[in-house]
């Protein structure tokens, strides 16, 4: 099976927010970015378990500056075969699928994976995205996927539970929490990783179809008010009477 | 302008379908777009909430994103919409995103409110810790709204519903099964939450916060650790890697307040954080803080919750 793992670089998930240049840029300053969790934990690990009982070929792909290379060679240190990096600032989630749609459409795979979400945009676009650009189904927000020949049966979160489906190949994944545990890549996967191919590819043109014209912050909390442990009616009231919300 | 809000009524028309409704009537004249059996008397009600007009396809009864895309492109063509709304659900994150491609229209999944004097919508981004303010560069806007951010506003309103084919083709993925916990509410749509974290101690204690929730009438939640380590179910995880969620309420027992779980519940309007330990970095995200053991307040809540309850009817 030959799957492509789409990856996109994230801020760590510890790292302050806050933004420059007139509100309009995130502030990189002393940020550390890290492969976006979903995107490893769960599309890549799980792809790479697939190919250990399955045969294969796991190919991680992503929209990036040759800065982003660290991040990609991270991801093969935990054991992709090879990556793409398509050459370009991803603007936006459709500027982003448009790129990966066309590299998977040349390039034929059986199985594209991407996380369920990045944790900066948290737009959760990009699969989809890249599933209608390639006419294949999409089955978003997956927690399991086990694959028989040509075809994938899936758990997948849907509103208020889980569905078990089926799907043929070929077919695009979001994976989400319960896919597949983390991998911490070992000293060869590291060594391994500085010398396997990884491939530059030159972006197609596409219209960029939203901006993020600025960033605000949420207002800082008033000081929080104290109750007394043993007098929760009076918590009760408050939350009543002052908070509205009860 | 032409809007056309897409509303999931397979099982039954809730809140975000009257939140996605009163959003679109803000923007424009509303036709909603809705599969699956829902009787013309039940669509109608949308009426109420500013729809003009409720287009129905029958011929499709799930969810598959193929067949909603192709619907839901067909009926904007045919009311000429430049605007379509979703509510920011599992489905819309499956049907918005290809429906976007389809239509080449610029998509703002995650709203959090109307569009400003500007034209952009603001989004949550960064998981919750800082709002982006977007603005689309097509000619054709959809936008994915956060369930619980707006209020859903009742009008005197009365509205056609029609059947429509939006020539949905066929099923590209095939329900094998659904499990769906019964009498639960969904955790994002849920105004009140009940969340709890390591400090419980373990499962078998989950007990007093289900009661708590009974009480109130509210979802349960709980953080990270709590899930990874099996004692509630992945669903349930709210924080940075889970669900991000802005109920009225949410109630935190035992729960540090580690920034990842923050950026998950910091759209709550209210919080509430119980803990032993008065350094908590929770309290200085929450509203009302209770020092004290959780065991002992958790009881003393939903003692004092039924009180008012019952009081107050």
């Amino acid at each position: 099976m030959k799957i492509l793992v789409c990856i996109s670089k994230s801020p760590d998930t510890t790292s302050k927010i806050s933004f420059t240049d007139n509100s309009t840029k995130f502030d990189e300053n002393g940020v550390q970015y890290i492969v976006n969790p979903y995107d490893e934990w769960y599309a890549l690990v799980r792809a790479l378990e697939i190919k250990e009982a399955n045969g294969g070929n796991v190919t991680i792909i992503s929209v990036g500056s040759a800065g982003d290379e660290a991040v990609i060679r991270k991801a093969l240190a935990i054991g992709a075969d090879d990556a793409v990096r398509i050459d370009a600032d991803p603007t936006d989630a459709y500027y982003t699928a448009m790129q990966i749609a066309e590299y998977a459409k040349s390039n034929g795979f059986d199985l594209v994976l991407t996380g369920k979400e990045t944790i900066n945009y948290n737009g959760s676009q990009v699969g989809g995205m890249i599933a209608e650009a390639l006419d294949q189904p999409f089955v978003s927000v997956a927690s399991k996927l086990a694959v028989s020949g040509s075809t994938l049966t899936l758990e997948r979160e849907i509103n208020g539970g889980i569905e078990v489906v089926e799907v043929n190949t070929p077919a695009v994944v979001s994976c989400a929490k319960g896919m597949a545990e983390q991998r911490i890549p070992n000293m060869r996967g590291i060594m391994a990783a500085r010398t396997k191919p990884l491939q530059v590819v030159a972006p197609i043109a596409v219209d960029q179809m939203t901006t993020y014209v600025n960033y605000t912050m949420p207002n800082a909390k008033s000081a929080c008010k104290m109750i007394d442990p043993t007098n929760m009616d009076q918590l009760v009231e408050l939350l009543h009477n002052e908070a509205k919300v009860i | 302008m032409s809007v056309l809000v897409y509303i999931n009524s397979k099982n039954g028309l809730h809140k975000s379908a009257f939140e996605s409704v009163t959003y679109g009537k803000k923007l424009g004249d509303v036709t909603v777009i809705t599969t699956g059996s829902l009787s013309a008397d039940q669509l109608a009600t949308l009426g109420n909430y500013g729809a003009s007009k409720v287009l129905i396809d029958r011929s499709v009864e799930g969810d598959d994103d193929q067949q909603l895309t192709r619907v839901i492109s067909s009926a904007a063509d045919t009311c000429s919409a430049n605007t379509i709304i979703f509510s920011h659900d599992m489905v819309a994150k499956a049907v918005a995103p290809r429906l976007s491609v389809r239509l080449k229209a610029g998509l703002i999944s995650g709203a959090i409110g109307i569009p400003s004097s500007d034209g952009t919508v603001p989004v949550n981004v960064f998981s919750g810790k800082a709002f982006g303010h977007v603005k689309v560069n097509a000619a054709r806007t959809i936008i994915s709204l956060l369930p619980n951010s707006i209020q859903p506003e009742q009008f005197d309103g009365s509205c056609a519903v029609e059947d429509f084919n939006g020539n949905a083709g066929s099923a590209g993925v095939k329900v094998l099964s659904t499990k769906k916990p019964e009498g639960q509410i969904p955790l994002p749509e849920a105004e009140l939450v009940v969340s709890a974290g390591r400090g419980l101690k373990g499962p078998e204690n989950w007990g007093i916060v289900e009661d708590l929730a009974a009480a109130l009438g509210a979802a349960t939640a709980c953080s990270r650790p709590v899930s990874d380590i099996g004692w509630r179910p992945h669903h349930e995880h709210v924080g940075q890697t889970g669900v991000a969620i802005r109920p009225n309420l949410y109630i935190a027992a035992g729960i540090s307040g580690a920034i990842q779980h923050l950026a998950g519940v910091n759209g709550s309007k209210v919080i509430v954080v119980i803990n032993t330990d008065p350094e908590a970095p929770f309290f200085k995200a929450a509203d009302y803080g209770v020092i004290g053991d959780a065991f002992e307040v958790l009881p003393r809540l939903t003692e004092a919750v039924k009180k008012f309850r019952a009081s107050s009817h």
